[in-house]
């Protein structure tokens, strides 16, 4: 028992020293108490502890400790055994417990430091993972916004809100002091500010384009910081100390239509680029970060795109534009074309009769006069009136004939006639002027030429009297030779024409004429005109001969329509010149020759004894009046088609029913209405069949009717083979039949 | 040679009769210039078409002409048609009385239609003897020919 390691208290000193002992352990002990009600207090506030035991050792011991220095109080003065007793089981329990402590605080210790470096690298872990969280939603939004900019771009086809649209959305995005568009200029060599964020309506600033830094931005496809200064960033007139935010700029592309060839995607093919040009807020810290640089190069490119597309799209807008104007221009000179045409037909149409009558009259008289009594004065007069008058209606045939041939409607009237006559004539006819003139006219026509041959008739002499015509017109003095003789494909041939090449067949030959003068000569830079209609070579010498003109050009048409060629030589003016021409004529058949007369047509007056394959028509209600004049054109020799009413008539009448052959005294059929339909339904005079009135009435009053509704004649029953076929000989001349009996 | 000699002699005869007694007309002549090869029965053909359409007609006339009133127009209307056809034929007697038949008819009278129609019929069935005759001798005639 031995006491605590206290000092012997000391008297009045030592008693001051007692006391402050005492009060010392007294606070010590509440100290000791104290703390583990903390720590028990704080603990079971924090969730976490994981040394429980650790603590409860610790509070032990701090227990301890305090219970050894309160019982210390006791010990200050005289004290009994039990306190002596009660101190050293605490002294011992508190060594003890402290003794544990420091021996399990060497075990803990480490890991309580362990644990607070890991608490650190923790941390350090959850800053840097929020930092990258952070980065990732920056870029989501970026996404987001670039996905956005590119919907609202592309949801336009019209380019100025294409790029407002950009500018605006680039804004908001980037939260953006400025954005501006600079577009080239048309000639190309200057960038113009087109658009702007925040001002209204830009001035139109214009900035050449070779400088430096724009070069810069436009070699590369990364969008670059530019400085401030430059003066594509200085957007507004700048006063005093104004520190403007970073700016960048980056290449627009703005792509052609001819930019996008097929396989080649427009890459660096193009050439014209705008700038875009971003500013930051200037008076922010913000700087521009790589995402943000990554945007905007995404966005310039989709603008170009956009922009592209819009161009595109107008272009095919203007072509389309174009397309619809023209087509209505074409429209209006195509109406215009066909109203000429139609008041050039109805002219021609009226100028065909009126003109025509007349000319009739002065033929058919002076003809007529031709056969009276006359005096040789007057019989030459005469001959001269009809020869002129015969000349003008020449000349009226050849308008029509040309105004036809152009329309493509003229047929040519293929029979067999005398080729060697037609010669003979041409030459009858131009001796008289040529005699006058003094001008020697010879033919020569060679051996071989057929002295038949199939082909136009009238036209070919036409041809060939143009022809001759103009040469005597067109010579003042000298000779006219006129030969004539069959193409045997040699090489003299129109240069003009290197593909006609004209060869001769067991059907058919090609005739060659050539009429050669020795008048005033044309020059090489006329005769390619000489064959267009109403021109004609502007020398004085030439002008007073008179003529419209058209008498080549209808040659020319006649001469291609009979499948041939014709050109004019000549070596110049004064050095005369050569009028040639081939044309397509066929041999006549062999049986032909003999059998059918060679006289003109106007001479014949021995109608042909049948009537082979002619399409007739025969109307008639009562069946054995129809099958005897069915049986009587078959014995014609016609195709005869048989109705038994007006209805069935006017159904089966057609175009190749050359007559029609009506019965009109029967009371049942109208005959003369069924007439009047068939000049309705064929309004062309050679379309419309004949029409000819079988009646058994003699009266004149039935045949005034017929001729008034418009048949082609009037035939009195009983009708005999004879009359029948007189009939028809008389009907197919003259397309009329004057006499009815 | 001899049958057909004669054969043909009557034949001629008897058409001469015909025409002499103004059974037919010139028309009937023309009638045979139309037969030919390519038609050789023509002119039977005709003449048959003939009987079917006149005894069709001339029913229709007696039955037109019974009736309590009679319809002029459709009676004008079928004599015409009977003569159109007679005078077809060169049936000149036939034709004859129609022509006086339609006058009774523009007139309406009836009892001169009633006279008439059998004026008609009987020139008709008059007619129509001579003619099967005439065929029958050209048909044996033929006969004869091709046999020899």
């Amino acid at each position: 028992m031995e006491s605590c390691n206290c000092i012997e208290p000391q008297w009045s000193a030592d008693e001051l020293l007692m006391k402050y002992q005492y009060i010392s352990d007294f606070f010590i002990a509440l100290a000791y108490f104290s703390i583990p009600l903390e720590l028990i207090y704080f603990v079971k506030k924090s969730a976490v502890f994981p040394y429980r035991w650790v603590l409860v050792q610790f509070g032990a011991f701090i227990v301890l400790c305090g219970a050894t220095h309160l019982i210390n109080l006791w010990t200050f003065n005289v004290h009994s055994k039990t306190v002596e007793v009660v101190m050293t089981t605490a002294k011992v329990l508190t060594a003890a417990v402290s003794c544990a402590t420091a021996l399990m605080l060497v075990h803990i210790i480490p890991d309580l430091l362990s644990v607070k470096t890991r608490e650190l690298f923790l941390k350090n872990k959850a800053a840097e993972l929020d930092r990258e969280m952070g980065l990732i939603r920056t870029q989501e939004e970026t996404g987001r916004h670039v996905r956005m900019l590119t919907h609202e771009i592309r949801s336009t086809l019209d380019r100025h809100t294409i790029l407002k649209t950009t500018l605006v959305e680039l804004g908001r995005t980037l939260a953006l002091e400025e954005c501006a568009l600079w577009m080239p200029t048309r000639t190309g060599i200057e960038l113009q500010l087109s658009y702007t964020l925040r001002q209204q309506n830009p001035v139109g600033y214009t900035v050449p384009i070779h400088l430096p830094v724009i070069n810069q931005v436009f070699s590369s496809n990364r969008a670059v910081k530019i400085s401030p200064n430059c003066p594509v960033a200085r957007l507004w007139p700048v006063s005093g100390k104004y520190m403007s935010g970073e700016v960048v700029a980056v290449r627009v592309p703005l792509l052609h239509l001819n930019n996008f060839q097929i396989n080649d995607w427009p890459e660096l093919s193009t050439k014209r680029y705008a700038l875009m040009v971003l500013m930051l807020p200037s008076d922010s810290a913000r700087r521009w970060h790589v995402h943000e640089l990554e945007l905007v190069e995404v966005v310039a490119d989709q603008v170009a795109v956009a922009l592209s597309h819009a161009a595109i799209l107008e272009e095919s807008m203007r072509a389309r534009d174009l397309l619809m104007e023209q087509n209505v221009a074409l429209d209006h000179a195509r109406r215009e074309a066909e109203t000429a045409i139609r008041a050039r037909n109805d002219f021609l149409a009226v100028m065909n009769h009126e003109m025509r009558t007349p000319m009739h009259a002065i033929i058919a008289l002076s003809s007529l006069l031709q056969e009276t009594e006359l005096t040789p004065e007057q019989r030459l007069m005469v001959e001269t009136i009809l020869k002129s008058s015969n000349l003008l209606a020449t000349l009226i045939n050849d308008v029509l004939d040309l105004s036809r041939l152009e329309d493509g409607s003229l047929q040519l009237d293929i029979e067999t006639f005398n080729l060697h006559a037609i010669f003979r004539e041409v030459l009858d006819l131009i001796k008289p002027i040529a005699s006058v003139k003094k001008l020697l006219v010879t033919l020569n026509l060679a051996p071989e030429l057929p002295e038949f041959a199939v082909g136009d008739e009238k036209r070919l002499m036409q041809t060939i009297l143009n022809v001759v015509g103009n040469a005597v017109k067109f010579s003042k003095e000298g000779s006219i030779s006129i030969t004539a003789f069959v193409s045997k494909g040699e090489t003299l041939r129109d240069p003009q024409a290197p593909d006609f090449f004209p060869v001769s067949s067991v059907n058919h030959f090609y005739l060659r004429v050539q009429v050669k003068d020795s008048g005033a000569g044309i020059s090489p830079q006329d005769i390619p005109k000489i064959f267009t209609k109403f021109t004609q070579t502007q020398s004085t010498a030439t002008r007073n001969s008179g003529g419209s003109g058209l008498g080549l050009a209808i040659c020319k048409r006649f001469v291609n329509l009979m499948e041939g060629h014709i050109w004019i030589e000549s070596e110049g003016l004064g050095k005369g010149c050569t009028a040639i021409f081939m044309v397509k004529l066929g041999f006549p058949e062999r049986s032909n020759e003999s059998r059918l007369s060679f006289i003109p047509k106007w001479h014949a007056n021995q109608g042909l004894t049948s009537f082979p394959g002619l399409k007739v028509l025969v109307m008639d209600d009562n069946g054995v009046s129809r099958m005897v004049t069915k049986g009587l054109l078959a014995h014609l020799g016609c195709d005869v088609t048989l109705v038994g009413s007006g209805d069935e008539c006017l159904r089966v009448v057609s175009q190749d029913h050359k007559v029609v052959f009506m019965d009109v005294c029967v009371p049942s059929v109208d005959g003369h209405e069924v007439a009047v339909r068939i000049h309705e339904k064929f309004t062309k005079r050679h379309e419309r069949p004949l029409i000819v009135a079988l009646t058994g009435n003699t009266d004149k009053l039935t045949k005034e009717t017929c001729m008034r509704v418009g048949m082609d004649g009037v035939i009195f029953k009983p009708v005999s083979v004879d009359k029948m076929r007189s009939v028809l000989t008389d009907l197919l001349e003259h397309r009329v039949l004057f006499e009815a009996i | 040679m001899e049958g057909v000699f004669q054969l043909q002699k009557q034949l001629v005869d008897y058409t001469a009769s015909l025409f002499k007694e103004g059974f037919l007309d010139d028309q009937f002549n023309q009638l045979q210039q139309l037969q030919d090869e390519s038609n050789p029965n023509f002119v039977v053909e005709v003449v048959s078409l003939f009987f079917q359409d006149s005894e069709r007609l001339l029913n229709e006339l007696t039955r037109a002409l019974e009736q309590r009133s009679v319809d002029f127009k459709r009676v004008d209307a079928q004599i015409h048609q009977l003569k159109g056809s007679s005078s077809s034929i060169g049936a000149q007697r036939v034709q004859r009385v129609c022509i006086a038949f339609r006058n009774f008819c523009d007139e309406q009278k009836i009892e001169g239609c009633i006279t008439c129609l059998e004026q008609v019929k009987q020139e008709y069935s008059l007619l129509k003897n001579k003619l099967e005759t005439l065929f029958k001798v050209q048909m044996k005639r033929g006969e004869k020919r091709r046999r020899e």
